[in-house]
């Protein structure tokens, strides 16, 4: 595929003897909006969580083939794990905001890569709440800890301190699925917007939402890519039966 | 079905409720006869002053130097411990977090280094000292109790890092941090009120303990100056008196155990106020 920034060539994942992840070849578009859509238990979570590396963190996990990022592979890079990570920003299916404040929680991304000025930190942390349609509700009360948050509004959190560490690709697992219609409606534009700026690799199982804001769209099946196509022609025209089947909701 | 359910449900609330009343009962009765015999015999001057000649046979004095040895020598051992214990909490919980098993049997060994009696500590203690030629010392002292009450800290903080969400690591590693970054800001932050409280608990059991400290600290009737000198302290306080054949000096005893007691006590509350004051910024998942 032309302008792909992320490829990924026979990947096989095993957590011990179960082989969940089975010849994993999918192209991902630079700056565009993928949707991974599949039924439970399919490996949308293990295919999302391998691309920054979090499923080595699991003592049973075996994984081999390549995950080309710029050509570049992951899995057996000399680079260290934690600058291949700071290149995509993780939205989990629930909010998990550091143990700090709301101000210093937009802030940990960047001082970690050693930025520490204050003013700077200021203006890049009102920056990212305002990205994130955050900054009016909390610019009065940046120093309270963020779990007096809502849901909804840790989850924009979360996603402004993903943003502040300036990454290339957003991965958004479910990043909805906690959240209410409105607080979903709202994550859903905003992706529309960062889409001009990030690669974004979503997983879902909401057709509507895939329908919605998908460019790309893979299709999983008992952890193989069964389809990946555009989104027009994944939802008018799909080739595989397995794939019609889903689509009318044959099977979840 | 529902019957038998409800006697069960009222059975074991019956006996929940006794085993709560005998056990405080018991307590408190312990409390009761410590401050019965203990308060009357408490008076400023056995705060204030250092024994006198012929103090330990019912004279004059105080116990001062027992007093500032004691928290001398606690908060050295505890803070030891501490420095040392923590980045072994981090280590197994974090960096070591793929070798499940390797980190059961350490888990397993600080189990068993808990139970060791600390006398054994002390004779260990001894032996080292010893070897270097080192005299009783509160340095010493430190040492010893700080190996005592290690695996009492490293277990405590460890059960508290345990629960911390893996979400929480994963996020947190996602942002591309390290793992001393997770450890000592994310973890330590989210942790610190159970971290305060696992630090008390070494305390607690470095200033009652009088069986590890009884060779390596040694006793005086003075205020040590420098971490070489021996050093008095108040379990064997309690326990040189306990011994005496004189019923005042015995009775001594008790005042000193509620001396012990109100300290044990005030480092308590300072330490629940300290962890509920950075309870704050803590994520209730
Ligand atoms: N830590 C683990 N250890 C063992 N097996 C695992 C682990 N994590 C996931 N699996 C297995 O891998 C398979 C894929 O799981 P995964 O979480 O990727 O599914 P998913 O497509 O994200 O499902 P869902 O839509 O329900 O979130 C499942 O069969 C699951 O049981
Ligand atoms: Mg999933």
């Amino acid at each position: 595929m032309q302008n792909s920034i992320i490829d990924i060539k026979q990947l096989n994942l095993y957590y011990g003897k179960q082989h969940i992840l089975k010849d994993i070849n999918i192209s991902i578009p630079a700056k565009k909006i993928t949707v991974i859509l599949g039924p439970s238990g399919c490996g949308k979570t293990t295919l999302l969580r391998s691309l920054n590396r979090l499923t080595e963190l699991d003592a049973s996990v075996k994984i081999s083939g390549e995950i080309l990022l710029n050509g570049q592979d992951l899995l057996n890079s000399t680079e260290d794990v934690t600058t291949i990570r700071k290149k995509m920003g993780l939205l989990a299916q629930r909010p998990y905001p550091l143990p700090m404040s709301i101000y210093n929680n937009v802030a940990y991304g960047l001082r970690i890569s050693g930025r520490r000025k204050k003013k700077f930190l200021n203006s890049r942390v009102e920056y990212y709440l305002r990205q994130t349609n955050l900054w009016d509700e909390v610019k009065d009360r940046l120093k309270e800890p963020a779990a007096t948050l809502s849901i909804g509004q840790q989850q924009r959190l979360c996603l402004a301190r993903g943003l502040a560490v300036d990454p290339q690709i957003i991965l958004a697992d479910e990043p909805t699925s906690a959240l209410d219609p409105h607080s979903s409606r709202m994550i859903e534009e905003k992706f529309a917007e960062l889409k001009d700026s990030y690669t974004i690799v979503l997983v879902t199982h909401i057709l509507r939402q895939a329908k919605n804001i998908a460019d790309h769209v893979i299709f999983m099946y008992m952890g193989q890519v069964v389809e990946q196509a555009d989104v027009r022609e994944f939802f008018e025209n799909p080739k595989e039966q397995q794939t019609k089947a889903y689509l009318q909701g044959q099977f979840y | 079905m529902r019957k038998t359910l409800k006697i069960e449900e009222r059975f074991y609330r019956v006996l929940m409720f006794l085993s709560t009343t005998f056990i405080c009962s018991a307590l408190f009765v312990i409390l009761f006869s410590i401050l019965r015999t203990g308060l009357p015999h408490l008076s400023w001057e056995m705060i204030s002053e250092m024994p006198h000649g012929g103090y330990y046979f019912g004279k004059s004095g105080g116990i001062f130097n027992a007093i500032v040895g004691s928290v001398y020598l606690s908060l050295g051992a505890s803070l030891l411990a501490f420095l040392l214990g923590l980045p072994i909490a981090m280590f197994i919980n974090i960096h070591l977090i793929r070798l499940t098993r390797f980190v059961a049997v350490i888990r397993f060994l600080l189990d068993l280094l808990w139970g060791v009696p600390s006398i054994v500590y002390g004779a260990f203690g001894f032996t080292i000292m010893v070897f270097f030629g080192m005299r009783t010392s509160l340095m010493a002292g430190i040492i010893t109790v700080s190996l005592f009450i290690l695996p009492i800290i490293v277990r405590a903080m460890d059960e508290v890092l345990r629960n911390v969400p893996k979400g929480l690591l994963e996020s947190a590693k996602s942002l591309g941090s390290t793992n001393s970054e997770i450890a000592y800001v994310v973890y330590f932050k989210q942790c610190l009120p159970g971290i305060i409280t696992a630090w008390l608990l070494a305390f607690g059991r470095a200033i009652g303990d009088a069986a590890s400290i009884l060779f390596t600290t040694g006793y005086t009737d003075f205020v040590p100056h420098a971490l070489n000198e021996p050093a008095a302290t108040l379990p064997l306080a309690i326990f040189f008196q306990l011994s005496s054949p004189i019923p005042e000096v015995r009775e001594r005893a008790y005042a000193a155990s509620v001396i012990l007691i109100f300290i044990v006590l005030t480092v308590s509350v300072v330490s629940r106020i300290l962890s509920n004051r950075y309870n704050k910024n803590k994520i209730n998942f």
